[in-house]
């Protein structure tokens, strides 16, 4: 970690427990600098909400500290919220209000005189693309509007630390980009520190300067992507054999080119010691066995090849496995 | 910046009248149902008044206090719906994340509740008058009507905050209506008490309260300024109303888990 300068967000030995559950959060430490886009990266049911609902003030740790713009989130509750804004998972919007009318709850509760309020809230509509819609009630937006519109509501204070709970989970890839892109700007033009998590890697690697993956609440890799990539350095090759019966004799040749990058349910996965140059090898190895082979893929390290290194399984996958092994995301009460 | 109290109030009241003015579904049935009710009532008992003791000659009259206990009742249904869905959608923590005071948001929830009664009570006051109902304590005593009115939707409103931040759900919320109608029913709705004539049934509706919400709002109507019937409807109502708000508050303390 690079703690030179005071951190917006900072947390030690950050833990949460909930009655008859596991730990969701098993002592994370955190530092996010300002002006940051920190990207939490993990799957369904890692702890990441759950992190944010305690740095937000909005579930106390069991354990552990945390300070969101040189506040404690226990005790200097009402410092922290009057320093951030969240846009949690879920829009959390009433379908009965217009746009307009959520801008002037959300204004008015902020303190903003009457006067000021329509001209904040048309000023943030007109920046997230929502003044043309400001009249309508929002249970006829589009999942990219409402996400827009949960921004802007988030960012009606101008809080300098902004929270964002997967903020592009269901959206259309156009809905998506755009919001990276309004996301973007706050950073860099603003200067606001950004916390976002996410359960897409391109998310990760596309908007944030430094990422956290947290895997069963525990933070497993942390640092710039690029950085993390590197450090996982070889390409991995992943092969499907044409008859599943293949399988293991395919993994006995692969093994010889290098170790074992994870399972997948089709086929196997090596990362391959000898680089790129390996492929030939092993084409020719998979020939002379008579392995028929359905498919191919030889990729550079990615954001999920950090992820398969540290915690042997598949980003892509693990949410999907941990739904299935009946460990919901832990909520609180 | 800081809010004031009267604005958090006044803006989260605003948001709670849109929100049901904005759904038919909530607002017709509150006002109909009641009304139908009545209109059944009226037609069908109006022999009841031929019984010696019977307090009245028309029995629209006798009859009009219950629509305005019916009508609180949708209230319960309102305001716990609404407080559940907030929670369900996370509509709760996005304005515990604001300097919103606790006590300013269930205010302002009961004033919009308030506002949906007020609707009532004046829907329930012009239909009353224009099918012949009478009242007896004259114009005074239709404001100290409404104003009754008022005080049990803002008790009945409570507890259907109460029941909507315990459980987080609608569906519970819902699951109240069945049982505040058996309260209703097993009342002094339908007859006076001193003229229910099964002993069991006489005995609960003395133990009942809702009877005593009712004959205070009954003797406006039918008797004139009968102080005894108001005092124990207005008392009555304002414990219900005391106590509902006490436990509503101590509920949102345990939702609303902001350090």
């Amino acid at each position: 970690m690079t703690e030179h300068r005071p951190a917006s967000i900072e947390a030690q030995g950050l833990v949460r427990e909930f009655k008859k559950g596991p730990r969701a959060v098993d002592g994370i430490d955190l530092y996010v600098a300002p002006g940051e886009i920190y990207g939490f990266l993990g799957p369904n049911g890692a702890g990441k909400s759950t992190t944010v609902l305690m740095l937000t003030t909005l579930l106390p740790p069991t354990a552990g500290t945390a300070r969101v713009a040189g506040y404690d989130v226990v005790a200097q509750g009402p410092d922290v919220r009057r320093s951030i804004g969240a846009a949690l998972q879920e829009a959390a919007l009433d379908p009965f209000l217009t746009g307009r009318d959520h801008m002037r709850l959300q204004t008015a509760m902020h303190g903003f005189s009457k006067a000021e309020r329509q001209k904040r809230g048309d000023e943030l509509l007109e920046r997230v693309g929502l003044i043309e819609a400001a009249d309508r009630k929002v249970g006829g937006y589009s999942g990219g509007m409402k996400r827009r519109l949960d921004l802007a509501l988030a960012l009606v204070h101008s809080p300098p630390i902004l929270f964002l709970d997967e903020p592009t989970t269901g959206l259309d890839i156009q809905s998506r980009t755009a919001l990276w892109e309004e996301v973007s700007r706050l950073a860099s033009d603003d200067g606001v520190t950004v916390f976002l998590t996410t359960q897409y890697l391109e998310e990760a690697d596309v908007l944030a300067d430094r990422v956290g993956i947290i895997d069963h609440g525990l933070l497993v890799a942390e640092g710039k992507p690029s950085a993390l990539k590197a450090e996982i350095g070889l390409p991995t090759l992943e092969a499907i054999p044409r008859d599943h019966a293949d399988r293991e004799r395919m993994a006995e040749v692969l093994l010889r080119f290098g170790e074992r990058a994870g399972t997948s349910a089709k086929g196997v996965s090596v990362r391959l010691s000898g680089g790129d140059s390996d492929l030939a090898g092993v084409v020719r190895a998979l020939d002379a066995e008579n392995i028929a082979v359905e498919n191919l893929h030889l990729h550079a390290p990615s954001l999920d090849d950090v992820f398969l290194a540290k915690t042997g399984r598949s980003l892509e996958g693990a949410g999907e496995e941990e739904e299935e092994a009946g460990e919901p995301e832990a909520v609180p009460a | 910046m800081t809010a004031t109290a009267v604005t958090q109030v006044s803006q989260v009241a605003r948001r709670s009248a849109l929100r049901t003015f904005r759904q038919p579904a909530q607002v017709i049935p509150s006002l109909v149902f009641p009304l139908m009710l009545l209109a059944i009532n009226a037609s069908g008992l109006q022999r009841v008044t031929q019984l010696p003791g019977f307090p009245t000659n028309s029995f629209v009259t006798f009859a009009l206090a219950i629509p305005f206990l019916q009508g609180a009742l949708f209230g319960v249904i309102n305001s716990g719906t609404d407080m559940a869905r907030d929670i369900e959608t996370g509509f709760l923590n996005r304005l515990a994340l604001t300097p919103l005071r606790g006590s300013a948001l269930l205010v302002g929830l009961l004033t919009g509740s308030l506002i949906l009664g007020l609707v009532q009570a004046v829907a329930f006051l012009i239909v009353g008058a224009a099918v012949g109902a009478h009242f007896a304590a004259g114009f005074a005593g239709v404001l100290v009507l409404v104003a009754l009115s008022m005080l049990i939707t803002l008790g009945f409103g409570a507890l259907g905050l109460v029941v909507a931040l315990r459980t987080g759900s609608g569906e519970a919320v819902q699951g109240m209506f069945p049982v505040f109608f058996v309260f209703l029913f097993l009342s002094s709705m339908s007859l006076p008490r001193n003229l229910i004539q099964t002993d069991w049934f006489r005995t609960v509706a003395t133990y009942n309260p809702v009877s005593y919400l009712i004959e205070g709002i009954r003797s406006l109507l039918v008797t004139g300024w009968d102080a005894e019937a108001l005092a124990l409807g207005f008392g009555i109502a304002a414990a219900i109303a005391v106590i509902a708000l006490f436990l509503a508050s101590v509920s949102l303390k345990s939702r609303l888990v902001r350090t």
